[in-house]
């Protein structure tokens, strides 16, 4: 098909990407020189010494704040179409996406009616 | 050339993967992520049969199951979680506190 | 975009909407200090209205939003029944949440939510609309199958039924996916005009979208063999959830069973003989495991197996009368199912209850009046004279012999045979079994009262006037032809 060309320049561009990246990394592992000592083997920690174990259980509200974000973020999803075709819908649509997003609201009162949005 | 036949295998593919994997895995997180490449290949389905019919309805509805598939997502993380932090494990073999 | 072919009426949604606006409110009054008391009267006020909205509805017969929303009598009959399961189960709800400690104004808003989307199921023509119904439906019930948070018997049915309502409904979205590949749209009535052509132009994904459509039912349904969830949900639920469970959801999904089987693929055969051996399956099963169960949420659990298997006969044989039957069973299972899940509720709302048969024992000679009502629900669920059960298995095994499933109705007397075994364990247990410790009291109240009130007169009386009701039925059926 013809349509493939298009996408040639970008094809180039991924090889010569690819093909410097390799050939940069490749003559570093050749003729680098290389220190092994303990201090530098251990785990990088932005120059403080590394403390604890990094498996740390993560403290339940970030689940929290990760389950809310889906539902709103997800929702917005049908904010899009209804933009695009805002201006043949008219007042009618308009009114229908007030009722959306007050449904939403009335959820996102909930949630901090709750407290589920509290961090400390 | 790859056509709108090629996206039903894969999502046949993908369907009979989350099946099997629902079926076989025990761990509960496992199992839900199965489940929900199951609605994904229905929505590539979707996609692909609107596609090859020339009707916009079928995009339509993967905006709808995605939402749904979303809702679905919040409620069973948090009641795996709920789970969790009772039991601290989310093994679905070790719950059998009923049984026949 | 053109909207006038649309027939938007909000009229038709009123009990939807009222329902809606009722839930929301109690979710948002809940999060204030004193509105947590509003969830009990603000859920119950939500549901009379939705009931009277949908009483005034009855005998309309109209299609609305690009014919996506549709109000027959069928959907009305339905929500009906969708409206009572939630009035009865509301009604024993708050003494057993409050003697839990469990009584948040949430229960209420889930309740209402989640008969919200049966009615949006049993309303609809469009498997999409059905589909998003379902799933209004069964998100707000695994939160409430596991809503005794700090039992792990209530985490644990929550949890399962999740996992397998979530692998349900993905097997249902793939079986619409293929539908609406063979045919291009997800309208019954569009795929029941041209049922034919698509038949013939692709079979397969025809084939495979209906079976896929039908094992999905067949988990919410609870229809052998995709029932196993039912027992540990049932037993683990708090138990008016389980009430509710047995009838709403169940209610749903033959709902739009019969929509899309009656009606979307009436002209495709080979369904028939597939019901056929899901209903034997089904009556079979559940009847014969519910033998061996020692405790009775369990053995109401495969009891309500058994009876999905008694509707699926209806659905098998198929046609007005044996649809109409189907529907009388359905109402009247409604009330002598939530009658006996009544009275279990209020026995549970004593502490350090595990709903066992050795229980009951004493019970006829503390508590009288409330053994004999059991007694009336058992018999009912048995299906003796002069009780809704009777007629409504009358009705459904004649259905079946007069269409010539001869051995369907054959293998369905015989099975329910079996079951009076179980239901009367129940009535012995409460009789005329000897006590060893005494009967631990349990308080009434005027709510408990109310709903049994509720339940024993609609066990009853849709027995003694089985004839009127069996026309009702019928003409709600004949309206979504």
């Amino acid at each position: 098909m013809d349509k493939v060309e298009i996408y040639l320049p970008i094809l180039i561009m991924v090889a010569v990407g690819a093909l410097i990246a390799t050939v940069l990394m490749g003559l570093s592992v050749l003729i680098g020189k290389r220190t092994r000592s303990k201090v530098k083997m251990q785990p990088y920690e932005c120059g403080v010494d590394p403390v604890g174990d990094t498996k740390h259980p993560v403290p339940v509200k970030y689940y929290m704040v990760a389950i809310l974000f889906i539902i709103f973020d997800i929702e917005v999803v049908f904010l899009y179409p209804w933009a695009v075709i805002y201006d043949s819908l008219g007042m009618f649509g308009f009114l229908e996406m007030l009722v959306f997003v007050a449904i939403l609201i009335t959820g996102y009162f909930y949630i901090l009616g709750k407290g589920a949005l509290k961090w400390d | 050339m790859i056509g709108a036949e090629h996206f039903l295998i894969v999502s046949a593919i993908l369907f009979a993967v989350g099946v099997t994997g629902a079926l076989i895995s025990r761990n509960l997180i496992m199992i839900f992520m199965a489940v929900e490449i199951m609605l994904n290949a229905a929505n590539l389905a979707f996609i692909a049969f609107a596609r090859i019919h020339g009707d916009m309805s079928g995009h339509v509805i993967v905006f709808l199951t995605l939402t749904v598939a979303a809702a679905e997502a919040a409620v069973g993380l948090g009641l795996i979680m709920t789970l969790y932090r009772r039991r601290g494990s989310v093994d679905a073999s070790k719950f059998n506190i009923m049984k026949w | 975009m053109n909207l006038s072919g649309a027939n938007i009426d909000f009229t038709l949604l009123l009990p939807e909407i009222s329902l809606a606006i009722c839930g929301f409110a109690i979710l948002l009054l809940g999060v204030t200090k004193r509105g947590k008391d509003f969830g009990f009267g603000l859920g119950l006020f939500g549901l009379i209205a939705a009931l009277a909205f949908t009483v005034q509805q009855w005998g309309t017969l109209e299609t609305g939003f690009f014919g996506m929303v549709t109000k027959d009598g069928f959907s009305s009959l339905y929500n009906i029944i969708f409206l009572l399961a939630g009035i009865i189960s509301l009604l024993i709800a708050q003494t057993y949440l409050r003697a839990k400690k469990i009584d948040k104004p949430e229960y209420y808003a889930l309740v209402l939510f989640s008969i919200l989307g049966m009615m949006v199921m049993a309303s609809s023509y469009d498997l999409i609309i059905i589909f998003i119904g379902l799933e209004i439906m069964s998100i707000p019930l695994y939160v409430l199958a596991g809503f005794h948070r700090f039992n792990p018997k209530s985490n644990e049915a929550g949890i399962k039924y999740f996992i397998i309502g979530a692998f349900a409904s993905g097997f249902l979205l793939y079986g619409i996916a293929l539908v609406y590949g063979a045919g291009a749209t997800t309208d019954l009535r569009l795929i029941a005009a041209n049922y034919h052509s698509m038949a013939q132009q692709a079979p397969l994904l025809l084939y495979a979208g209906v079976a896929l459509i039908l094992i999905g039912f067949g988990f919410k349904v609870g229809a052998v063999p995709f029932h196993m969830w039912a027992p540990d949900v049932y037993q683990g639920a708090p138990t008016p959830v389980t009430a509710f469970f047995s009838v709403g959801p169940k209610a749903a999904g033959f709902a739009a069973l019969m929509r899309i089987l009656d009606f979307g693929f009436d002209s495709m055969d080979e369904i028939q003989s597939v019901l056929w051996i899901l209903a034997v399956l089904t009556m079979a099963v559940g009847n014969i495991l519910a033998l061996f169960q020692d405790n009775i949420k369990r053995m109401l659990a495969y009891s309500s197996i058994a009876h999905a298997g008694y509707i699926l006969v209806a659905l098998t044989v198929g046609g007005e009368g044996a649809v109409a039957s189907g529907l009388y069973y359905l109402l009247g299972y409604t009330f002598f199912n939530l009658g006996a899940f009544a009275i279990l509720t209020i026995l549970d709302t004593r502490d350090g209850t595990d709903s066992r048969f050795s229980e009951l024992t004493g019970m006829a000679s503390r508590h009288p009046f409330l053994a004999t009502l059991l007694a009336i629900f058992m018999f009912s669920l048995a299906g003796f004279p002069p009780t809704a059960g009777f007629f409504g298995k009358l009705y459904i095994f004649s259905g079946a012999v007069e269409g010539g499933f001869i051995w369907l109705a054959i293998i369905g007397v015989m099975t329910s045979f079996v079951s009076v075994y179980y239901y009367l364990r129940v009535v012995v247990a409460c009789f005329f079994t000897k006590a060893d410790h005494p009967f631990q009291q349990v308080a009434m109240n005027p709510y408990l009262a109310l709903a049994l009130i509720i339940t024993a007169v609609g066990a009853l009386g849709l027995g003694l006037f089985p004839s009127s009701w069996i026309d009702l039925s019928r003409q709600a059926f004949a309206s979504f032809l």
